[in-house]
């Protein structure tokens, strides 16, 4: 990590990640991947969240789907946490709320998987600007 | 991949339930059976969408078409038309009220999205312990630009256009208290986040500085440019570990990259950011008692003027914003004051973020646009009263509020508004009561929570709050009088009037707001010695129903004033008036037929 030296080095780095340059160059494609993201907020965490999102890492790595997961503040739903978001490559990302370790591992097989939707989806009820 | 290429979204929450969706997916499922597609469109019930209203919803992925008030009867023609001719069925989809027009499909529904997420905008997106990840969402961008591209004059004009007033609760404007603090000459003057967020219940701070510790840092820096000051602090609870360790490395990576430090993007500005500690007392959220804390003195307020813009931390020029009125800052930089304006009311700009809890089905934090009407938030994005039961009133502005009811549904939220009814927006805690919620109960808890965190300083608050808590208590127990309801309103106007800081200005609110709107309820307390909801133990009697009472006299053996009365195997019966409330008949019945009521 070096200094940021002027407005215009900013936007290179912001260009590079937006573009998806830093993460090719660790050798990720996140088009292809599965992302999932985890509130991780302290409501989040207070039902549950690390453990499953402990889990969801260790158990795509070891199903062998490649992934990216990663952890998020607050998407608003304390009462279906823990909360994650799903994204496949090349659809819609769902959000799916309530995800205990079980049914971490019913996303993972059903959805992730199979592209079948399962139980404890939370319609997106936000517009978030860009 | 995925055997299924179409997927139907009914909404399962309990708005659209109460209207049929399960049969409604029932009868898809049933259809896609008919037609041979039950293993290529799949049929799943989802949470609320936040558009009860037109309920039934049912949603279509992947096309995104989204249909209102579908009916069980139309599962046919959904699948026949839809999913097997790809036709929508028009009469279904929403239609504009005002342009009349069919809306498609989600992507252009942003109506239907009551929330729009200015403040929260990268909470729940970004990982928050990731600076890049707030740099490729545009972070710092706006620091660049006033540091490359704007004089502070220019910066701070551009806030007073915005409209942006301050979420911390009075509302002030924050380019012209940013212009004040500027005016101010010094050799030091300080930023300073005021992040001690002591409402109870409260807690969209705590969620914007764990979810997006980088924008609150950013704005700061910012702030220090408009107003001249190249230090500032963060006062945070020290019960926020989480949003403490989060901003902690937000701090290193800032540092590291430049953003924090001197010469910032290669400019002459110099800015850094260091945490403070607060111990939670709710007082130490009033700036000048926060400040006093931070200098290490007591967290008692101290009158104002001077300001905090002319003699605030050490004695220096000090500029107090809240979290969230932070967060909002770098969007408005980059798309400027007239798309800010264009959203919330004449009065009230932007968003403000809302922790909405109580008695609603989706308890969580929402961000909505000012000028929203309080039914639109408690009755679609909350989803309504739990479990069927009846509104009563919400209670906004924490302790400080008070609270609405069913004729301030249609209300407009803005500063304004919520001050003319008799509460204000405070910091955003939102707590809805229904028809179960004593509201003497809910004031006695308010100013319980007061009295506790009052500092003592000056008396009206320190000995007021105290008597109108006692009270308060002697009503719940059945031993008010109906003059008591007068010397309640005095005395709570007295408080307001002659306390120092605005935790004493504010305490009476939550007691005379309950009393303008429910003086039946007061009323029943002292004059029919009733609690109307059966919330106050002390005014309940003890009553045996008649339907499951089997004469068993158990519970006249164990009384010990020997007030019921009976034959063996017939109904028993309580007399109140010698009924001491021992509660011993209530133990002793095996049949659930004594009860409190
Ligand atoms: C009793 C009391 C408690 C307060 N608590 C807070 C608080 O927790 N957080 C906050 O931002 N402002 C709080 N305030 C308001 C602050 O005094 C101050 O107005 C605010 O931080 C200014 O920031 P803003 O203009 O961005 O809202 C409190 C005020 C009073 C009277
Ligand atoms: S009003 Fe209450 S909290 Fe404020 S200074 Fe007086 S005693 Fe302290
Ligand atoms: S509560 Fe006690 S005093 Fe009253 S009826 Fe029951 S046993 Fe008797
Ligand atoms: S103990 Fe219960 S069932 Fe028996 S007499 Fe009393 S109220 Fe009736
Ligand atoms: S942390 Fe649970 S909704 Fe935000
Ligand atoms: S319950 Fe269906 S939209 Fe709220």
């Amino acid at each position: 990590m070096s200094k940021i030296k002027s407005l215009a080095d900013l936007k290179k780095i912001r260009d590079e990640k937006v573009s998806g340059l830093q993460s090719r160059e660790r050798g990720e494609d996140a088009e292809n991947l599965v992302q999932v993201k985890v509130a991780m907020a302290t409501c989040g965490i207070a039902s549950g969240a690390k453990e499953t999102m402990e889990f969801i890492a260790e158990a795509l790595e070891k199903r062998g789907v490649d992934a990216v997961v990663t952890q998020v503040g607050c998407m608003g739903y304390c009462y279906a946490e823990p909360t994650i978001e799903v994204k496949l490559p090349g659809s819609e990302s769902v959000v799916f709320g309530g995800v205990n370790i079980e049914k971490a591992d019913e996303i993972i097989e059903k959805y992730i998987k199979g592209g079948e939707l399962v139980d404890g989806i939370i319609p997106v009820n936000y517009e978030t600007i860009d | 991949m995925s055997k299924y290429s179409m997927h139907l979204l009914v909404c399962g929450g309990t708005g659209c339930k109460s209207q049929e969706s399960d049969i409604i997916a029932e009868k898809l499922k049933n259809e896609l059976l008919k037609q041979g597609l039950e293993e290529t469109v799949q049929v799943i019930m989802t949470g609320c969408f936040g558009f009860c209203e037109k309920g039934p919803i049912l949603k279509v992925m992947p096309d995104n078409t989204f249909y209102t008030q579908v009916k069980p009867e139309d599962a046919e023609e959904i699948v026949e038309e839809h999913v097997i001719k790809g036709r929508r069925v028009e009469r279904l989809l929403y239609t504009d009220p005002e342009t009349e027009a069919h809306v498609e499909d989600s992507k252009h529904m942003g109506f239907y999205k009551k929330q729009l997420r200015i403040a929260l905008r990268n909470c729940g997106v970004i990982d928050p312990e990731i600076i890049d990840e707030y740099i490729a969402r545009d972070g710092y961008s706006a620091l660049g630009e006033v540091l490359a591209n704007q004089t502070p004059e220019e910066t701070i004009e551009l806030m007073k256009a915005s409209g942006l007033r301050g979420r911390g609760g009075a509302g002030f404007p924050a380019g012209l208290k940013w212009d004040f603090a500027r005016k101010n000459e010094a050799d030091q003057k300080y930023v300073v986040c005021n992040a001690d967020e002591g409402d109870p219940g409260a807690f969209m701070d705590r969620s914007i500085l764990e979810g997006d510790p980088h924008s609150v840092l950013e704005a700061m820096a910012i702030v220090g440019r408009c107003i001249g000051a190249d230090m500032g602090y963060i006062y945070i609870r020290a019960e926020y570990p989480l949003a403490i360790a989060r901003l902690k490395t937000a701090i290193g990576q800032a540092r590291k990259y430049g953003l924090l430090g001197k010469d910032i993007l290669g400019s002459d500005f110099n800015f850094d950011v260091d945490l403070k500690y607060g111990a939670g007392a709710f007082v130490c959220g009033e700036e000048t008692a926060l400040i006093h804390s931070m200098e290490g003195e007591r967290g008692e307020p101290s009158l104002k003027p001077p300001f905090p813009a002319e003699s605030g931390y050490m004695g220096k020029p000090t500029n107090v914003n809240n979290v969230e009125t932070l967060a909002n800052v770098p969007v408005i930089i980059l798309k400027g004051a007239e798309w800010f304006s264009s959203i919330g009311t004449d009065t009230s700009k932007g968003t403000k973020v809302f922790a909405l809890a109580g008695k609603i089905n989706n308890v969580g934090l929402i961000e909505v646009p000012m000028g929203t009407t309080l039914r639109e938030v408690i009755f679609e994005i909350g989803g309504g009263i739990k479990d069927g039961k009846k509104f009563k009133a919400v209670q906004t502005g924490g302790p400080s509020g008070g609270c609405l009811t069913e004729k301030h549904l249609d209300m407009p939220i803005s500063y304004e508004n919520l001050v003319a009814n008799g509460s204000m927006m405070g910091s955003g805690g939102m707590i809805v009561l229904d028809e179960d919620d004593c509201m003497v109960s809910i004031a006695k808890f308010y100013l319980e929570f007061t009295v506790e965190e009052s500092c003592g300083k000056c008396a009206p608050c320190r000995i007021g709050n105290k008597r109108l808590l006692e009270l308060l208590e002697r009503i719940c127990e059945g031993k008010g009088e109906e003059s008591d309801l007068v010397r309640l309103r005095n005395l709570g106007e007295v408080i307001k009037d002659t306390s120092l800081c605005g935790l004493g200005q504010s305490s009476p609110n939550p007691v005379l707001s309950t009393m303008d709107n429910f003086y039946d309820e007061y009323l029943a307390h002292v004059v029919d010695k009733k609690c109307p909801s059966g919330v106050c133990t002390d005014l309940l009697e003890y009553f045996i129903v008649e339907e499951n009472c089997i004469g068993c006299t158990a519970c006249a053996r164990a009384c010990p004033v020997g007030c019921i009365s009976g034959e063996r195997k017939e109904p028993h019966l309580i007399n109140p008036d010698t009924c001491i409330k021992c509660g011993a008949c209530m133990e002793k019945c095996k049949f659930d037929a004594v009860i409190l009521k």
